[in-house]
This record gives C-alpha cells, sequence and structure tokens, in this order.
C-alpha cells in the first residue's frame, strides 16, 4: 500500500509548475499505476486531490484538475461504477465553466465520453447536460489551438456516442456548433470540423424538417473553405496534406442532397476561375455530388454543367504530341492536363446518371456540329494548332459519350456516323456483297484526316463499349448488338478503304494519318464476330495488307511497327475470344508468313526485325507461340547444321536466333507455365542434331556460338521440372557416352578394365577435339541447370569425365563440378539410396584420389598403372608438375568447384582457401628465389598467382553462368559475409608477414576481391582495419587495363564507406594515403566512371575534419585543376563541383 | 557594400526551358572526348540551384556566350538589369572568379557587359579585362569576400 505522504508527493509534482515535463509524466504515470493495480481509488484520489480542484489559485486548480483528467484518460479501460462517472461527468461539466482551468475540464469529459461500454459508460442525460453546458458557456473561438481542438474532439465524441440526445436539444445546440465553427482556420481543426458537419446532417433525419433550413447556414459556413488552399506553405502543416483537407470538405459538402441548391452553383462559378486547382477541384466535387445528390437534382444543372465540361476540355490542351510512335495515344495526342482528365471523367459519370438527356444535349450542341459542318476544313493532318485542339475535344467528348452505354452509343451513331461516312466517300455495302468492285473506286482519293479520326474513335468507342459488356456478360450480348447495326453497314467498305489507303498513299502522307488508319483497321477486326460479322475475305484482307507491310515496307519505321502492333494485338484478340474461323485464317496468313521470315532467308527484311516480329506474334497467344517456337527451333537447328557444314556466315545469325529464344520465348514461356513439352523438344532436338554432325571444323565464331548454345541449354533445362529433366539428362548422356573420344569409366566397377589412355594434357588443347569440347561443354550446361532432384546416371563416371577435361581448360566442366558438388548437398534419406555417388563420396573422389599419374617424361596419365607418381587435383594445383598452364587450369577448376562448396556451407571450403592461400605464398617464395639467382622467368609463373588470386572473386562474385538461382543452386544465407570474416583476418596477417613485393600484391589482389564483393554492411564494421589494403588494392588493380571493372567496384565500396558516418571515422586515420590514392585515379584513363567516382569521393573527403585534410589541399587542387580538362563533360562536372567543396 | 537596393524589385523572366542533352550511348567510346561548348559554360554560370539565378534575371543568356575549345577562348557578355547599376562590376568579377575557378587553365576568358546595357560600358568592359586589375581585386580582402559569398551556393 502506497502512503499517502507518497500519493500527495506526486501529486506535487505534477501541479507544481517548476518540474519538468518528463518529472510531471512519471508521476502521472506512478498515479495510473496505483489506481490501476487497486492500491487507491478515484474517491481517495479526489478526496487527496480536494485542494487542487477547488482551490482559488487559478494556475494550481488548472493543473489539478488536468490531473485528475489525465489519469481518467489512463484508465479507459478499467472498468468504473456509474455513481463514480456520474460524479465525476458533473464535476467536469461544471467545471467547463471556469475558462481559466478549461484544458482539464475538456481533457476529462473526452475521457469519461469515449470510454467503452464494458468499463462503464457516461449515460445519457449526462451526456446531453454535457451538451448542453458546451452550447451555452464555451466560445470555442476565442480559444487557443489546441483547447479548440479538444472542443471540436468532444463535440464529435458527443455526436458519434448520443446522437439522439444531441438532436434532442435541437435549434439552440445546432447554432451553438456552427457558432463554434465559423471561422476556424486551423487545418488541424478543420480536419475535425468536417466529420462534425457529415454527422450533423445525419442526426436530423428528416429532411423536410428543421435540417432543410439549417442547411444554407451550414453551406454558408462550409462554401467559403473551397477551393482548399494552403497560403503558407510550412512544415508545420505537413501532417495535414491539403489532399487529406480536400476529401474531408468534399464528403461534408456531399453528405446530404439538400446542399445540392447552393453547392452545385458554386462549383460551376468556381470552374471558370483561373485558378487550375480551384478547376480540379470542382470538377472532382461535381463528380463526387453528382452520385451522392442524384439524378433528379442534378438533371437541372445538365445544360450549365456540360457547358463547362465543353470549356474546361477545349482550353486546357496543351502542346500536340511532337511525333506518332506505335505507343497508344489519347484522341490526336494532345497533353492531357489535370482539368481536361477530370473533366472527361466528369461527362462519363453525368452520361451514365442520366443518359438521354446528355446525349441529347451533346447531339445538338452547336460547337460540336459545327465542327461536323466544316469537316471538309480538315483535310490532312498540317491545320492549324487550333483546329486540331477542337478535333481532339470533339473526338475525346464523343468517345467518352459513346462508351457510357448502348442507348448512347446508338444515338451518337446515328447522329454522326452518316456525315463521316459521307465525307470519307464511303459507301453502304452492296446488296451483292461483291467487294471487289468497290476497291477501284476509294482507292484514287485519300481521307479527309478529320473524318478519318472522328471515325476511328467512334468505332474504338464502340469496341470497347461491347467488349466491356462483354466481359461482364459472356452470354447475353446480342442485345447489344443494336448499337451497331449502323456499323455493319459500312464495315466493309471502310475495311476496303482503309487498305487500299494504306498500299496507296504512303509515301504522301503524314504519320498520324497512318496511325489512324492501322488504329481503324485494328479496332475493325477485333469486333466479336457474333456482333459485327466480317466476312472472311475481307478479315483476310487486313491481315495480308498487314502482313504486306511487316515483309516490304520495313524501312518505313512507323508504319512497321504499327503494322505489327496491330497483328499483335488481333492475335491476342483472336486466341482470347475463341473465334474459331478467324484463329485459322490468322495462323495461315500471319504466322505461317513469320515462320516462313525465320527459315528463308530470302526476304529482304533486317535479320533483327526479322526476330522482333516472331516473338512479338508468338506472344500473343499460345497456339501462335506453338507454331513460332516450333519454327524457331527448326530454324536453330537447321541453322546449326548447316554452321557445322561449313557455311560460316550462318554464325552470327544463328547467335541472334539463339539470343532471341533466350531473351524473349524463354521468359515468355515461362511465365505462362505448362509448356514444358516445348522445351524438353528444344532441348532433344539439339542433342539430335550434335549426334548428327560428325564433323566440326574449327571456326572463327566457335566460342561465341558455343556460349550462345549453352546459355539457351540452360535456361531451358532450369525451366523445366525434374522429370523431363531427368529425359533429357538421359538423352545427353547416351549422346555423350556414344559420340564423345575421350573414354570415361562407364561405371566404377569397370575402372580396371577400362583400356587406359594417355591423356596428353600437357601438349595444347587441340588433342580435345572441338566435337568433344561441343558435346562435354552442352553436357556440362545441362547438369549446371537441373534441379537438385534430379537423379544423373553413373554420377561417378561424370565427374571424373569432367575432372579430366577440367584438366583441359574446359571451364564448363569445371562449372558442372561445382553445380553438381552444390546439390548434391541436400540429399536427404529418401533420395540417399537411389543415388549412386554421395556428396561425401565426390567430395572424396574430387579431392582425396589420386585420379592421375605422372611417367617419366611428365606426361600425365589417367591412374590405374602403378609406374609413375600419383597425383591429386590439389597436388596439381600446388604446382606439383612443372607445367604451368596445367596448374592455372587446376586452380580455375578448383574455384568453381570451391564456390560450390562455399554456396553450401560445406568445411571442406576452408580446405580450398588454403590451397589457394598456400598457392600465393609459395609461388612468391619460389619466385623470388628464382630471382635472386637471376633466372628470367616466364610470364606464365606469374599467372598462376593471378589465377590464385582471381579465384578469390570466383568465390565470391555472383555468377551470370551458372551456381544462381536460376539453375537451382543451394545457397546458404549470409555465405559472403561469412567468408569474408573468416577468410579476411588470415589476409591481413599474411599481408603484414608477407616478404616478398609479388606475393604481397597478389594477396592485396586477393583481398580486394573479397571486398568488393562482400556486402556493405560487413565491410563498415571492420572499415578502419581493412582501408589500408583497399587502398593498396586500388594501386594493384589500377595499373592493368583488363582490371578496370574490378578496380571500379572496388571503388564504389570506398564510396559507399565514405558516405556512411561510421566509414568516415574510420578513414580519418588514413586521410592522407587515401588522398593520395584517389589523386592518382583521377587521371586514370582507361575509364570515365572511375576518375567520376574517384572526385565524388573526394568532394566526400572533404568533410573530414579540417585539420586532418588541410595540409593535402594544395595537391588535391592541383589534381582537380588537371581534371577541369577531362575529355568526358560528367567528370568535368564533378571536377567543379569537387573545386567548390574544398 | 550599397545599402539600399538599386534595383529592388527586377523583372523576373521565366527560365528557358533546358536543352536535354543527348545522352550518348552506353557503347560509346570510352576514349572519345567530349568538347567544351556554350551549353556546358552556361551550366557553370547559372548554378541550378540559386533561387533567383542570373538566367531568369535575363543577365547572361546561352546565346551571349562564344566558346572555342580548340583555341580555348571564351567571350561571356552580359547585361546589367538596369542602366546605372553599380553591381555591374561586382557581377563581372563573380563570373569571372568562377570561370576562373571551373574551366582549365588553357582557356583565356573574356567579360564584356553588352553594348548599351549600361552607363559607363567603356569604364566597366576595361576594368573587368585588366589583368592587374583583376589581380588586385582578389587581393582585396573585403573583395573577395563578396565574390565568395556571392559563388556559395545559396541553398546551404
Amino acid at each position: 500500500m502506497a502512503g499517502p505522504t507518497e500519493l500527495i508527493r506526486h501529486i506535487e509534482s505534477y501541479v507544481d509548475t517548476s518540474c519538468s515535463p518528463s518529472q510531471q509524466a512519471a508521476s502521472l504515470n506512478s498515479i495510473i499505476t496505483l489506481v490501476k493495480n487497486d492500491l487507491l481509488t478515484i474517491e481517495v484520489l479526489v478526496k487527496e486531490m480536494g485542494m487542487y480542484l477547488t482551490t482559488t489559485d487559478n494556475v494550481i486548480r488548472a493543473r489539478g484538475i488536468l490531473l485528475l483528467a489525465e489519469v481518467l484518460t489512463g484508465l479507459a479501460s478499467k472498468p468504473l461504477d456509474t455513481a463514480t462517472i456520474h460524479s465525476l461527468i458533473g464535476f467536469f461539466t461544471d467545471r467547463l465553466a471556469d475558462w481559466r482551468a478549461l484544458r482539464g475540464a475538456l481533457v476529462g469529459c473526452l475521457a469519461l465520453l469515449r470510454r467503452k461500454a464494458s468499463a462503464g459508460m457516461v449515460c445519457a442525460s449526462d451526456a446531453k447536460v454535457v451538451a448542453q453546458t458546451y452550447v451555452e458557456s464555451l466560445q470555442v473561438q476565442a480559444l487557443g489551438q489546441h483547447d479548440r481542438k479538444l472542443c471540436f474532439e468532444l463535440l464529435q465524441c458527443l455526436l458519434v456516442c448520443h446522437p439522439n440526445e444531441v438532436a434532442s436539444l435541437g435549434e439552440t445546440f445546432f447554432y451553438g456548433i456552427c457558432q463554434a465553427m465559423d471561422g476556424e482556420k486551423d487545418p488541424h481543426c478543420l480536419m475535425l470540423t468536417f466529420p462534425i458537419v457529415e454527422a450533423l446532417v445525419q442526426i436530423y433525419p428528416d429532411p423536410s424538417g428543421s435540417l432543410e433550413s439549417f442547411c444554407e447556414d451550414l453551406f454558408t459556413l462550409l462554401g467559403c473553405y473551397f477551393p482548399i488552399h494552403f497560403t503558407h506553405l510550412k512544415d508545420e502543416d505537413s501532417d495535414v496534406k491539403r489532399d487529406d483537407l480536400s476529401k474531408a470538405l468534399m464528403s461534408a459538402l456531399s453528405s446530404t442532397p439538400l446542399f445540392e441548391p447552393f453547392v452545385i452553383p458554386l462549383l460551376l462559378e468556381k470552374l471558370s476561375s483561373s485558378l487550375p486547382l480551384a478547376k480540379v477541384d470542382s470538377l472532382k466535387y461535381l463528380n463526387h455530388c453528382t452520385a451522392k445528390y442524384g439524378a433528379d437534382r442534378m438533371a437541372k444543372h445538365a445544360e450549365t454543367i456540360w457547358i463547362s465540361v465543353k470549356h474546361a476540355i477545349s482550353n486546357s490542351l496543351e502542346k500536340p504530341a511532337i511525333s506518332f510512335t506505335e505507343e497508344p495515344l489519347y484522341g490526336l495526342g494532345f497533353q492531357e492536363n489535370e482539368v481536361a482528365t477530370e473533366a472527361l471523367m466528369l461527362l462519363e459519370k453525368v452520361t451514365m446518371q442520366n443518359e438521354a438527356l446528355f446525349v441529347n444535349l451533346i447531339v445538338r450542341d452547336e460547337d460540336i456540329n459545327t465542327v461536323f459542318n466544316s469537316i471538309a476544313r480538315y483535310e490532312n493532318y498540317n491545320i492549324p494548332l487550333q483546329g486540331k485542339q477542337r478535333l481532339h475535344a470533339v473526338g475525346r467528348i464523343l468517345y467518352k459519350i459513346t462508351k457510357t452505354s448502348a442507348a448512347s452509343c446508338k444515338s451518337v451513331f446515328e447522329s454522326f456516323f452518316p456525315c463521316l461516312m459521307n465525307t470519307l466517300e464511303i459507301s453502304v455495302r452492296n446488296s451483292s456483297g461483291d467487294c471487289s468492285l468497290n476497291e477501284n473506286s476509294c482507292s484514287s482519293k485519300r481521307f479527309n484526316f478529320g473524318a478519318l479520326y472522328l471515325s476511328v474513335e467512334l468505332i474504338e468507342a464502340c469496341r470497347d463499349l461491347i467488349m466491356r459488356f462483354k466481359d461482364l456478360a459472356p452470354k447475353s450480348d446480342t442485345t447489344h448488338a443494336t448499337c451497331c447495326y449502323m456499323l455493319q453497314s459500312f464495315v466493309d467498305s471502310l475495311i476496303i478503304a482503309f487498305c487500299s489507303s494504306l498500299a496507296t498513299h504512303l509515301n504522301e502522307v503524314h504519320g498520324a494519318e497512318i496511325y489512324f488508319t492501322v488504329k481503324g483497321l485494328q479496332m475493325l477486326a477485333t469486333f466479336p464476330g457474333d456482333i459485327l460479322p466480317i466476312s472472311k475475305i475481307i478479315f483476310e484482307n487486313i491481315l495480308t495488307e498487314l502482313m504486306s507491310i511487316i515483309l516490304v515496307d520495313f524501312n518505313k519505321t512507323l508504319l512497321w511497327k504499327l503494322a505489327l502492333k496491330a497483328l499483335v494485338h488481333i492475335g491476342s484478340f483472336v486466341d482470347a475470344y475463341h473465334e474459331s474461323e478467324k484463329a485459322l485464317s490468322y495462323i495461315d496468313l500471319v504466322v505461317e508468313k513469320t515462320l516462313s521470315l525465320v527459315s528463308h532467308d530470302d526476304f529482304n527484311v533486317p535479320f533483327p526485325l526479322k526476330l522482333e516480329t516472331v516473338s512479338e506474334i508468338g506472344a500473343s497467344g499460345l497456339n501462335h507461340m506453338l507454331k513460332i517456337v516450333q519454327g524457331l527451333e527448326e530454324a536453330i537447328v537447321g541453322k546449326l547444321s548447316d554452321y557445322v557444314h561449313g557455311k560460316l556466315n550462318l554464325a552470327e545469325r544463328t547467335i541472334q536466333l539463339l539470343e532471341c529464344y533466350c531473351n524473349k520465348i524463354l521468359p515468355w514461356i515461362k511465365e505462362t507455365g505448362g509448356l514444358e513439352e516445348v522445351l524438353l523438344r528444344f532441348v532433344i532436338n539439339i542433342w539430335n542434331a550434335t549426334e548428327s554432325c560428325k564433323d566440326f571444323s574449327i571456326q572463327v565464331q566457335e566460342e561465341e556460338l558455343l556460349d550462345a548454345a549453352m546459355m539457351a541449354m540452360k535456361l531451358a533445362v532450369g525451366s523445366c521440372s525434374d522429370e523431363s529433366q531427368k529425359i533429357m539428362v538421359d538423352k545427353a548422356y547416351s549422346v555423350l557416352s556414344s559420340n564423345i573420344s575421350i573414354p570415361f569409366k562407364e561405371s566404377m566397377d569397370a575402372i580396371s578394365s577400362i583400356q587406359l589412355q594417355e591423356l596428353h594434357v600437357s601438349e595444347e588443347r587441340d588433342r580435345f577435339s572441338h566435337r568433344d569440347e561441343w558435346i562435354v561443354s552442352l553436357f556440362a550446361s545441362i547438369i549446371i541447370a537441373v534441379h537438385p532432384k534430379t537423379q544423373i546416371a553413373n554420377l561417378k563416371g561424370l565427374l571424373h569425365l569432367f575432372m579430366t577435361t577440367l584438366l583441359k581448360g574446359c571451364v564448363p566442366a569445371a562449372q558442372a563440378l561445382g553445380s553438381v558438388i552444390n546439390k548434391l548437398g541436400t540429399k536427404s534419406k529418401d533420395t540417399e539410396n537411389s543415388k549412386d555417388c554421395t556428396l561425401e563420396e565426390a567430395i572424396d573422389m574430387i579431392f582425396g584420389t589420386n585420379i592421375w599419374s605422372f611417367n617419366e617424361n611428365g606426361v600425365l596419365k589417367t591412374s590405374g598403372t602403378s609406374n609413375g607418381i600419383k597425383v591429386s587435383l590439389t597436388d596439381l594445383c600446388l604446382g606439383f608438375s612443372s607445367n604451368k598452364q596445367l596448374q592455372v587450369r587446376a586452380l580455375v577448376g578448383l574455384a568453381w568447384i570451391g564456390k560450390g562448396l562455399l554456396l553450401l556451407g560445406h568445411e571442406k571450403v576452408k580446405d580450398v582457401t588454403k590451397i589457394f592461400l598456400e598457392c600465393l605464398l609459395s609461388e612468391g617464395r619460389k619466385r623470388a628465389m628464382e630471382l635472386q639467382q637471376g633466372l628470367e622467368n616466364s610470364y606464365e609463373q606469374h599467372s598462376v598467382m593471378r589465377t590464385a588470386a582471381d579465384a578469390f572473386h570466383i568465390l565470391m562474385s555472383d555468377s551470370e553462368v551458372c551456381l544462381n538461382r536460376k539453375f537451382h543452386a543451394i545457397t546458404r544465407p549470409l555465405y559472403k559475409q561469412r567468408f569474408f570474416s573468416s577468410v579476411m583476418p588470415i589476409l591481413q596477417s599474411m599481408i603484414i608477414n608477407s616478404d616478398s613485393s609479388l606475393s604481397r600484391s597478389m594477396l592485396v589482389r586477393a583481398s580486394a576481391h573479397l571486398i568488393s564483393n562482400a556486402p556493405l554492411i560487413a565491410i563498415l564494421s571492420e572499415a578502419e582495419k581493412i582501408m589500408p589494403i583497399m587502398l593498396d588494392g586500388l594501386s594493384v588493380l589500377s595499373e592493368d587495363i583488363l582490371d578496370k571493372d574490378k578496380l571500379y567496384s572496388l571503388l564504389l565500396v570506398l564510396s559507399g564507406i565514405l558516405t556512411d558516418k561510421n566509414g568516415k571515422v574510420a578513414v580519418v586515420e588514413n586521410a592522407h594515403i587515401l588522398i593520395n590514392c584517389l589523386t592518382r585515379l583521377i587521371g586514370f584513363p582507361h575509364m570515365m566512371l572511375v576518375r567520376e567516382t574517384a572526385i565524388q569521393c573526394l568532394v566526400a573527403t572533404s568533410e573530414l575534419p579540417y585539420a586532418r585534410i588541410f595540409p593535402m589541399r594544395t595537391q588535391v587542387l592541383q589534381a582537380i585543376s588537371k581534371a577541369l580538362n577531362d575529355p568526358k563533360r560528367a567528370v568535368r562536372q564533378e571536377a567543379v563541383r569537387c573545386r567548390r567543396a574544398w | 557594400m550599397v545599402s539600399e537596393l538599386i534595383n529592388a524589385n527586377p523583372v523576373i523572366y521565366e527560365k528557358k526551358e533546358r536543352r536535354v542533352r543527348s545522352v550518348p550511348s552506353a557503347a560509346a567510346d570510352e576514349y572519345a572526348v567530349e568538347p567544351i561548348d556554350q551549353q556546358e559554360i552556361f551550366d557553370i554560370l547559372s548554378d541550378p540551384e540559386h533561387p533567383y539565378s542570373l538566367e531568369e534575371l535575363k543577365v547572361i543568356t546561352e546565346d551571349a556566350i562564344e566558346v572555342d575549345d580548340g583555341r580555348g577562348y571564351v567571350r561571356v557578355t552580359f547585361t546589367p538589369t538596369v542602366e546605372h547599376c553599380s553591381m555591374a562590376t561586382v557581377i563581372g568579377l563573380c563570373l569571372r572568379v568562377k570561370l576562373l575557378r571551373s574551366l582549365p587553365s588553357r582557356y583565356k576568358v573574356d567579360i564584356r557587359v553588352a553594348p548599351g546595357s549600361h552607363a559607363t560600358e567603356a569604364a566597366v568592359n576595361k576594368q573587368l579585362n585588366d589583368k592587374e586589375r583583376v589581380a588586385a581585386a582578389l587581393e582585396n580582402p573585403g573583395l573577395v569576400d563578396m565574390v565568395d559569398e556571392c559563388l556559395s551556393p545559396s541553398y546551404e
């Protein structure tokens, strides 16, 4: 039990104004806790506080009442009995009249009124008394901002919790509220007052009663806030956004239809204001109010609204689009600002609400009819800007109106379409239906541009309307067929006219005319067949016309692109709406033609355009894609075999085809799903082709071609399920085993019986035939991409094969080894038995077994014969053989295997790292010795160390070609961090202890790779230690032009450190060397980005402590003045900034 | 410094829309040279961060800058807002210092008042292009402080 003295101490510290706010909050909290834990009752508290609550000292009384109120706020969920609540609310209500101690009373009332029913609520009669006192004794507008806000909160609370009691107070209460809100300007308070009005309107349910008379007063109160506009854009108001406030006002104004006589005239008046904000707001409000007020009330404003909207649209058009591209536009490509957009939305809304009235207004509208009457003036696109604007406005209005409903569509078509057709000189379909006759008559003349544009807009709107209905109710669409009966009679002749116009007038017309003609064709072709039947001949006519553009007019970029786009649209329409007859024609005319583009070389279309056509058309529908994929496949396989038979010039084409397959087709297939058999077929076909080509000759572009083929193979395999992967692996395996000239162990049992063949690995690569390289690489790419679950037959034999080929310099084999190791890692118990090889066995095989042996003349053999010394991969890496090239290859292979292990988080990776480090050290020592002896060294020696150092790059970096998520590698989270933090200290100590400059520089190189690929967070924590190594790394990497990308990534890490606050502290110590290093890099001639980043780093260093950097100032300024003369502009700009910073 | 502004309420002109420089494609030659041109000098002079920059007052325009990158020569012609503007020399000095600090040293900078735009045109021109007098001005601590103040970015 807390003693009464303690309680008094708390009370006093709260009431005492000299105490700090934190002390006051603390004592408040302890009182609340006391009451909550039943150590103190409210009665006792009130009795103890009696003196503070009633004293004549204003300040103390105010604090005392506030304390009680705050305690009650803190006890919102503690149940209190009715009597206590009654007496408390009585007290606070009484205090509302005491303006000197008002805040406490307000907070107290609020706290009590907000209580939940479960904890005991204020009863209705008490609430009524509160409301009455509120109206009688509070002068809200005379109070400060915070008190006003509390007042409004209290009011809102009353209206929400006790609407009936408040309503019974009648007129006095209403006017009291009005008075309280009148002239409020603070956004925070306004956010409360607008909902109060909304709630106020709700509590007077009877529309004919008193509310009607109140409405005018309420409107005068609210109307003056429109449009919401902040004069002072200060940060203090940033928590109340203009938009929020505007929305609150909007819902207040639209809260009852009774506001209509006042609000709508105001909004229409503001629409003619010059302030764009006011226009946008009034359009938004009109839109909102229309929905709330209902059609009857809005009807009398219809005409005014229409006129205002018309003006808003036509006056708010900005500059027209500069050129027509294949991108879809609105109307004539004028940029529509917010006003126009809102106006069009409003138009749509009101038309939907009161169709007949608005359509009537628009059809009879003078301006629109003037445009139609004078349409002959808009002969071509080169009309004055004003004319274009008018045309655009009319087009957009008609589009929106036509789109709203079937009836409006019908009447718009009736009133305008014949006139347009007349201008276009298109006749009604003649009864015989003989289309060929019309063709001649139409083709002689160019279209009137205005009529063309407007008719295309109308057709598009009609189509959109129908498609919308179709999507909503797919069955009952016949009822809507009425709206386009007019179109039906013109459709054939229109299509013919469009087609012939495209064919004949191409050279003389503007892009806009082409754009609309093609668009018109596209629209007409994509009308659902049951509503607007188009005969097969006509439809095919469209397709042929568009296709001929694709085949012939490829140098007219705009037309070509538009035609392709139209074809794609038609294709996806045909595919989605199951128009079987049209689909047949489409496949015949478009898809087949497209395929012939790729497979034959007789068209003049440039090859990249061909590929674009193929992939776009394919993406338009599943059936099309299936055809296209098949064709593409045949083309690829055909090209490959042609290439192999000596047609060298095909290499580039084939690469492009493969890239197209990878980049466009495969992602689509993957997204669509369920097309695995396609991928499977592709892979099998490639293998068949590989099998059937017996002689590979050496080609120039072979490398690239092989890379492209491998990539396609990997992606195709990677996106399949494990069942199909199994089939692929089996197929590949059979090809591999029967065709490759290198022997590999069929199974482990057969080791002894296999005939041993000498591998002259020490000789150059040509021993390894090109055909073998192809097969092994392709096979490796399958292995790289498979799921971990997929079973691979004779894994041990394969591992052996890869090990052998790896030494011949086949990197994919190494990558495949890495992948195999990585994926063996997840084997759970159930799969264990089915595998013929476990992870441990595989690792053991790679690292432990001595699979090779040397004979006396230094030729490497597979083991088995016992003469010579047995060696393993590890030995080779450590330089067992004197052949350096062999060692380099072994190291590269080990690096990939190590990466597989690293991703897995396997222990063995430590051993791998040790090998690399050992290699770096021992080679350095050897070399130092040789230097002492004055031996001339070959470059090869150097390259071994370099490879060992670069192995760290392979280990750490994300690879595009293998061991990534796409190819189902198992990745342990944070593996980079882990590796970084375990290896970095070792490297650091080795650098410190290193004796020769060469091994030191190589060690630095290795650490640079580590640093540049590790996550920044890991680096920042050790920035201080790493910094010297990093700077050394920068200078090491800047020596060789080939390393520029690595240099750049390291530099980016540095700039990351420099921009971090903690990083800067770490840098201070090394500021001197850092600046030296950066000023050197400013002159790096090979990469602009390096120079630019170096200067940016210098800018960042200028924020280091002044005393530290001042000695370097002259040096930096000198370096920068050189950079001012840099050939690249970006560097010069950075240099100017940097100079100013220093 | 002048206690009262000579032209307290100048006409503010709208900024001309900046020409968008065609971004060189990524494959562009790493060693290609991008010569210093009119626009670059203009960007140096009219710092985009300044609220009412010299550009908006039409003191300098892009067309009033002549550059010859090969010969290393720049001529800037500026127009003071009023004819008797006493700040003309200071503006000129600021322009000169700014260019001096932002261009490679091989450049010769020539700053002139537009013909007919200033009451004592000849005198100002002479003062601005006299090497000795510029050097002397830059040794005057008061003047250097003022120039630095003019050139320091105003948003900080």
